[in-house]
């Protein structure tokens, strides 16, 4: 579904991203993890089409994403919840939910998709007309999640959705996107909680420094005694 | 009662001018709010408009129904003239640092300036505004005149319709959310340089309206009449919180009223120097202005 090949990035000067390759099938959920810096964000906002590409390809649904916009890319179905959340803190909830759904143009289907929306995250539902800003954390990346999939795609790219979440709301995300992957949507998993990551994916590829260096099927990864020391603390 | 006479009289007619600059400084806080340009060719989009809608006034004769027709083709004409400016001149440079594109406008202003001097039908010499006869309505010693309900009435309709659009419409929504966070605006598919041009339309097509409206209240029009208001309704937006809507309206109005009072009660040398102390004043007392929020850098 997408094949990452060959990937070269820059940040200016910082060559960030080394022949970076890999794949993810219809129905996965792979996950890229890796320590801090080691170039998983700059992966998935290069598949985005937010940054440019300086050598390699990108192809998702056998289309060049090279030098699509970010808009095109969301419209063949490949969005992504960033890291942090980033939702429109100054729109309502109901707001940030049209503005995921800013590609489609079918009323009908998008209205449907409110309703599965709300019965999914029925806290979200409670807080319709109330600005985003004022929700919890939790509620926070509820959007985020929910926000992503009124574009209907058919992969998601997850950027950190454990980030500065409390254990329990973790573990409730965490199922949310089990449950995400279960109605057929293909999942790309960047988390630099990886003993967790490793426990809902299906593959796994660790980074470091901006290069592919282990891949493989995630359970076995989970007790390959080499990323025992490196990622999950022995 | 002469001194309040005087002075609602001096608040009415700086509601009127503030009207107009709160027009002109909507186009400057919505461009500023979505990528971060103090456009400062904007203030001469407001003389194009002028220019425009006296071309068509000479064509058909003033008359009441004339004047508001002439709205539209001004507004037109400047929609796709701030349109194409920003394709052209700014676009190109999104991705450089700040400056460049501030530096870019400036050039633009004087493109624009120059540009009107050099075409003939324009020329360097002023040239008088078409205007329908003066009619004065008196209320308890208070009077307006036609020009100023017309500006009332046009910048209210205007506003209310700008409202609708930010606040209720897809692309306006989308607006805030790209002002907000142009990164996640991306990654949600929001197409952000239609975002972008559909900013400047709007923009543009309001300091349009608001050069007409200028035109009809101060009826010499000229290649330079834009920098002035343009300056003024700068310093209105950034008064009321470059960025905030709300405070492009509210900061126009005060810099009005503060105008005409001066000019009513002290001296009419010193309105302009009033204007730019307030612009002083709110950068050291709460740059962020009125009702602006707390800027920090995002990064």
């Amino acid at each position: 579904m997408l094949k990452v090949e060959n990937l070269d990035v820059y940040y200016g000067n910082i060559h960030a991203l080394h022949a970076v390759s890999f794949e993810v099938k219809e129905g996965e959920i792979v996950t890229l993890i890796g320590a801090n810096g080691a170039g998983k964000t700059t992966t998935l906002h290069a598949i985005s089409g937010l940054i440019p590409i300086a050598a390699g390809s990108v192809r998702f649904l056998d289309q060049d994403l090279t030098s699509l916009t970010p808009h095109k890319i969301v419209e063949l179905g490949l969005t992504q919840v960033p890291e942090g959340r980033r939702i429109f803190a100054n729109l309502t909830v109901k707001e940030n939910l049209e503005m995921g759904a800013f590609t489609r143009k079918d009323r009908k289907g998008v209205n449907d998709d409110y309703e599965r929306i709300f019965t999914r995250f029925p806290r979200l539902k409670e807080r319709l007309k109330q600005v985003a800003g004022t929700l919890s954390g939790g509620e926070q990346q509820m959007l985020a999640i929910a926000r992503t999939l009124m574009s209907r795609p058919k992969l998601v790219l997850m950027d950190e959705p454990s980030m500065g979440l409390a254990p329990l709301l973790v573990k409730e995300i965490f199922d949310i996107i089990k449950e995400i992957n279960a109605t057929g949507t293909t999942i790309l998993l960047v988390e630099q909680n990886a003993q967790l990551a490793l426990t809902i994916a299906d593959r796994a590829y660790v980074l470091e420094t901006g290069r592919v260096v282990l891949q493989g099927d995630a359970k076995e990864l989970a007790n390959s005694e080499e990323v025992r020391k490196a990622y999950l603390g022995g | 009662m002469d001194f309040l006479q005087q002075f609602c009289q001096q608040t009415l007619n700086g509601m009127s001018l503030g009207s107009i600059y709160a027009l002109l400084a909507l186009g400057y806080t919505m461009v500023y709010g979505i990528v971060q340009l103090i456009n400062f060719a904007h203030g001469d989009i407001l003389m194009v408009g002028a220019f425009v809608s006296y071309f068509v006034l000479s064509k058909w004769g003033i008359t009441p129904v004339t004047l508001m027709l002439s709205f539209l083709p001004s507004m037109l004409f400047c929609l796709t003239l701030g349109v194409s400016m920003e394709k052209v001149c700014y676009k190109p440079l999104r991705n450089q640092p700040r400056i460049n594109a501030l530096i870019t406008a400036i050039g633009v202003s004087f493109l624009l300036e120059n540009g009107a001097r050099v075409i003939p039908a324009i020329g360097p010499n002023p040239r008088v505004f078409p205007t329908l006869p003066v009619v004065n309505y008196a209320w308890l010693g208070v009077s307006i005149s036609r020009v100023q309900l017309l500006i009332f009435m046009v910048a209210i309709v205007l506003m209310l319709l700008l409202n609708y659009i930010v606040n209720f419409t897809k692309i306006g929504k989308a607006m805030r959310a790209v002002s907000y966070d142009k990164g996640a605006a991306y990654l949600m598919g929001i197409n952000v340089d239609r975002v972008i041009s559909f900013t400047f339309a709007l923009g543009s097509s309001l300091a349009a309206a608001a050069g007409i409206l200028f035109a009809s209240a101060y009826p010499q029009i000229e290649p330079y009449m834009g920098i002035m208001p343009g300056m003024k309704a700068f310093i209105a937006a950034v008064l009321g919180g470059i960025g905030s809507i709300p405070g492009a309206v509210l900061g126009g109005l005060i810099l009005g009223v503060a105008e005409t009072l001066t000019k009513g009660f002290l001296s009419s040398q010193l309105s302009d120097a009033i204007a730019f102390g307030l612009l002083i004043l709110i950068l050291v007392v709460k740059p962020s202005g009125l009702l602006g929020k707390p800027m920090g850098e995002k990064v």
